[in-house]
């Protein structure tokens, strides 16, 4: 028998940011259903043993799985369904302006499920080799950073004894740590940027404190081995362009990548929900309403964040969000927010007058003095400096409720000075 | 003791044993790797040709391709593997092109192909409204169209099985010697098969078998080509298979609505001085983007989710070499299939079976053949209703492994109870892991599933066979040194 079930709020995802989302929902009389494809609740915050999550939204050092357990216990509540082990493929929207997930898991078999809202919490995948179309062979030993560190902390098993890591994002950092302390040997860490692209502590306590030598404007540019890996040939960058005259070898059995995430859209795509090129995300207004009503995003799904901190907090508002749009209370306005100078993008594209507004950003410059700025329909408003700004650290602000004090159209630029 | 090994399970070789496993022979299937198809069957455009790039008055592959195109919906009906007949186009850009294109179009009539259509431009963007508006004309070939080559292999391989042909898989043969009317080949770890018929299909390296049989000489070459795959999404997709007009060496470079949703990009034609070079360079990828995207509009480097390079085992002839061995006796020789080898399969396989009869072998139907396999199930194309029928006889039907390509738990376990115990074995089985996270999410997950239904350990799992183990053993397992000194 196909199950049916009806809710008010249907969040598809739980990890930091569906459950934030439905640690929200959960403070109001309407119905939640929580649903992830993975038996546990927590999503990708139970791989990462880790520490460090936590800081800012529970004011504590936390791991990873210690913060999907508390975020987890703010969203168990009566009225908060949990249904894991389950994977919703499609989705659509009803006439009524409802919508209605086809959802499967072994548990319950095929079920049909209804919302009036939903929360898109799917947050990303990793960028793989083959996006990146790294020229080689295809052995065996070629893993995604996120891939060896489940391998690793859930399942117990080496990805293999010597290994390069492609890319210096976080995941790619703390696995270097993370395979050193498992006894693997952590020949390299290759970075095609002039700078890390993840954050500067985890290059400190990752690499720096374990002598893990990393190549900065460097590229792997062939994989070797027929059936394991046995060697990969790094070489230098000039202006983005590999220097084969001065590449040379590294021997492994291992290449990890960590070379960006890429927002998990596809369900999104369904919806019709019109997305930025930006960020792999959706267009979202001051509510974190996507472009179909009723729909909303928060974490990963929205914009790469850094800090699991920040996915809590900006799913925890979009939470609050739906609480209103199902209250007929949510004040949405049109008022464009973009980005100018040196920042890739802002999240939310919308702004809302009279209400305070919360941005984040992502330089796209290295500087130890910039300044972000906001213009309000040509005119100067606010400003704040940064005594350092990368690509790899996200930046988020608050700009009073009075500053937005007619609609508009917000800019914001960061300005490098001299 | 059998009546006829086959060496080789690609293309040839598996239409070949499935051919011969309707007759009352005992048949052997020995493959060299660790599953079959794993050789030049797996890596190739997976294009059903239309029957006009080549004469078939003559080349042998002509003859063969034309025949072989118009086996395979019955081949569909009975064995279950991704085809679709959606057509191709041959387009051109300049009137310089146009001569070519008149040229293959004529060949095509020629070669008695029905319903080709030369077309305007006007025709061939209503046809196709993913082309290029530069395009200036081409022609139309509705009876070409794609197929998934290694599920093909798998379902010849699954039919012959179930018809009482055994399968050796890891048996790659080394010697080969007749005695008392008897053929015992060798395999390297040392087990031997003995056959009155030896079919020598071994692709590329059908040369060396030949040789180590005291059969014909010959030299197989390599042709290498690299093909790039887009994600679903990508807006490239077109309806029909695009080419361009042909060069000496290859077909050119095409866009390929594959079978199962993705689309396509390549394949290159250079030659290879390493038969087990399947590498992908960066120089490749570049220009078959830059040359298809003059094909067809959407074409992104950003929608690439992998790439791969396959080798052609191409003869100095550059036609299929098929026939009894003048050499040594109750050897049939099956070499240089290359392109338009994988249409031209289902003939060859009759070509084979006629070969072997003219030879004097008797060939004597079974009493009770099993033409069908059984219905294969697939979560991604079965209905909600259907799904919640099957769940209801096994919950992992509704277990979705693989996210990107929609794998359920049920298919996964049936690829390993099949005998495809490789992670290769079951992607390719199942199509978990071909996705746009290329495994991301669902290797280990499925890992787990092979392991745990074949009893091999986690440790010991390879990708392809051989030393391609997937992992460097059990956490614990080696000693860690994380004083400071050893970070000196």
């Amino acid at each position: 028998m196909i199950h049916d079930f009806s809710y008010d709020i249907a969040v598809i995802g739980a990890g930091a940011a569906g459950l934030a989302a439905a640690a929200e929902t959960a403070k109001s009389p309407f119905r939640t259903v929580v649903i992830d494809r993975e038996d546990q609740l927590g999503g990708i915050l139970r791989q990462c043993i880790h520490n460090g999550f936590g800081l800012r939204y529970f004011k504590e050092e936390l791991t990873g799985p210690e913060y999907a357990d508390r975020v987890a216990a703010l969203a168990a509540k009566p009225n908060v369904e949990f249904k894991t082990g389950t994977a919703v493929t499609e989705i659509k929207r009803l006439p009524d302006n409802g919508f209605e997930l086809l959802a499967f898991s072994a548990a319950e078999g095929v079920s049909r499920i209804r919302a009036r809202a939903l929360f898109l919490g799917m947050g990303c995948r990793e960028r793989n080799r083959g996006n990146l179309a790294i020229p080689g062979s295809r052995p065996a030993g070629i893993f995604t950073a996120g891939a060896a560190q489940k391998l690793l902390n859930i399942e117990g098993m080496l990805p293999g004894k010597s290994a390069v890591i492609v890319g210096s994002g976080d995941i790619g950092l703390i696995m270097a740590r993370r395979l050193r302390w498992s006894g693997v040997e952590v020949k390299a860490v290759v970075e095609i940027m002039p700078h890390p692209s993840g954050l500067t502590r985890n290059v400190v306590q990752c690499l720096n404190d374990f002598g893990i030598p990393l190549y900065l404007e460097h590229s792997v540019v062939n994989i070797a081995g027929r059936e394991r890996v046995q060697y990969v040939e790094v070489a230098p960058l000039d202006n983005g362009i590999p220097q084969l005259d001065r590449q040379f070898r590294i021997e492994c059995d291992t290449v990890l990548f960590s070379v960006g995430l890429i927002p998990e859209n596809e369900l999104s795509r369904q919806l019709g929900v019109e997305l930025n090129p930006a960020t792999g995300g959706a267009i979202v207004d001051a509510n974190l309403q996507t472009s179909v009503p009723g729909v909303f995003a928060g974490g990963n799904v929205l914009h790469v964040h850094d800090l699991v901190d920040f996915v809590s907090e900006e799913a925890a508002d979009a939470g609050r969000s739906i609480v209103h749009y199902l209250d007929g209370t949510l004040n949405s306005q049109a008022n464009p927010v973009t980005v100018s100078a040196n920042l890739k993008y802002v999240v939310p594209n919308k702004f809302n007058t009279g209400e305070k507004g919360t941005y984040s950003f992502r330089p796209l410059i290295v500087s130890d003095a910039a300044t972000l700025e906001a213009e309000l329909n040509g005119r100067l408003v606010w400003k704040r400096k940064f005594t350092y700004v990368k690509p790899a650290e996200m930046l988020k602000v608050e700009l009073p409720a009075e500053i937005l004090n007619e609609s508009g159209t917000l800019v914001f630029r960061l300005q490098e000075e001299a | 003791m059998y009546d006829a090994v086959i060496v080789g399970a690609g293309v040839s070789g598996a239409s070949t044993a499935w051919q011969l496993s309707h007759y009352d022979l005992k048949v052997a299937l020995v493959e060299r790797w660790a599953d079959v198809g794993f050789g030049v069957s797996k890596a190739n455009s997976g294009i059903i040709h239309g029957g006009f790039h080549h004469s078939a008055r003559k080349t042998l592959k002509a003859r063969l391709e034309i025949l072989g195109n118009l086996m395979f919906d019955k081949l569909q009906y009975e064995l279950d593997f991704p085809f679709h007949r959606n057509g191709i186009l041959v387009v051109a850009f300049s009137d310089e092109q146009m001569v070519t294109v008149r040229k293959l179009y004529q060949q095509g009539v020629e070669n008695g192909v029905r319903n080709l259509e030369m077309c305007g431009r006007d025709r061939l963007l209503e046809l196709e409204p993913k082309l290029n508006p530069e395009v200036v004309g081409g022609f139309y070939a509705p009876n070409g169209g794609t197929i998934e080559p290694y599920r093909y292999v798998f379902s010849l391989v699954e039919s012959a099985r179930r018809n009482g042909c055994d399968l050796f898989c890891n048996f790659e043969v080394v010697s080969g010697e007749r005695k008392n009317n008897l053929w015992t080949l060798t395999a390297a770890d040392g087990r031997t098969i003995k056959a009155r018929y030896v079919i020598n299909a071994a692709g590329l390296f059908a040369d060396r078998v030949s040789a180590v049989c005291g059969a014909e000489e010959f030299k197989i070459h390599a042709r290498k080509g690299e093909e790039y795959l887009l994600d679903r999404n990508s807006p490239a997709r077109p309806g029909k298979v695009v080419f361009p007009v042909p060069s000496r060496e290859s077909k050119g470079i095409l866009v390929i609505p594959t079978a199962e949703g993705t689309t396509m990009i390549g394949p290159t034609a250079d030659p290879a001085e390493d038969k087990l070079d399947t590498t992908t360079s960066a120089d490749n990828m570049q220009r078959i983007v830059t040359l298809v995207s003059r094909m067809v509009n959407g074409v992104s480097t950003r929608d690439v989710i992998t790439s791969f390079a396959g080798l052609r085992p191409v003869l100095d002839s550059e036609d299929f070499y098929i026939d009894l061995s003048e050499k040594v006796p109750h050897f049939v020789q099956v070499a240089g299939i290359q392109s338009p080898g994988l249409t031209a399969s289902p003939a060859i396989g009759e070509y084979v079976k006629d070969l072997l009869k003219k030879d004097g072998l008797e060939l004597v139907e079974k009493e009770k053949i099993e033409y069908r396999n059984p219905p294969h199930h697939e979560l991604r194309n079965e209905t909600p209703e259907a799904l919640d029928r099957l769940h209801a006889d096994d919950p992992a039907w509704t277990h979705v492994v693989c996210r990107c390509e929609k794998i359920s738990e049920a298919e996964i376990i049936e690829a390993v109870r099949k005998g495809h115990t490789t992670l290769d074995g079951v992607k390719f089985y199942t199509r978990a892991g071909m996705g746009r996270c290329q495994g991301g999410f669902c290797s280990a997950k499925i890992m787990k599933i092979i392991s745990r239904e074949s009893g091999i350990p986690m440790e010991e799992l390879t990708k392809k066979g051989g030393n391609s183990r997937l992992l460097g053993g059990k956490l614990g397992t080696i000693k860690v040194n994380t004083t400071p000194e050893a970070a000196e």
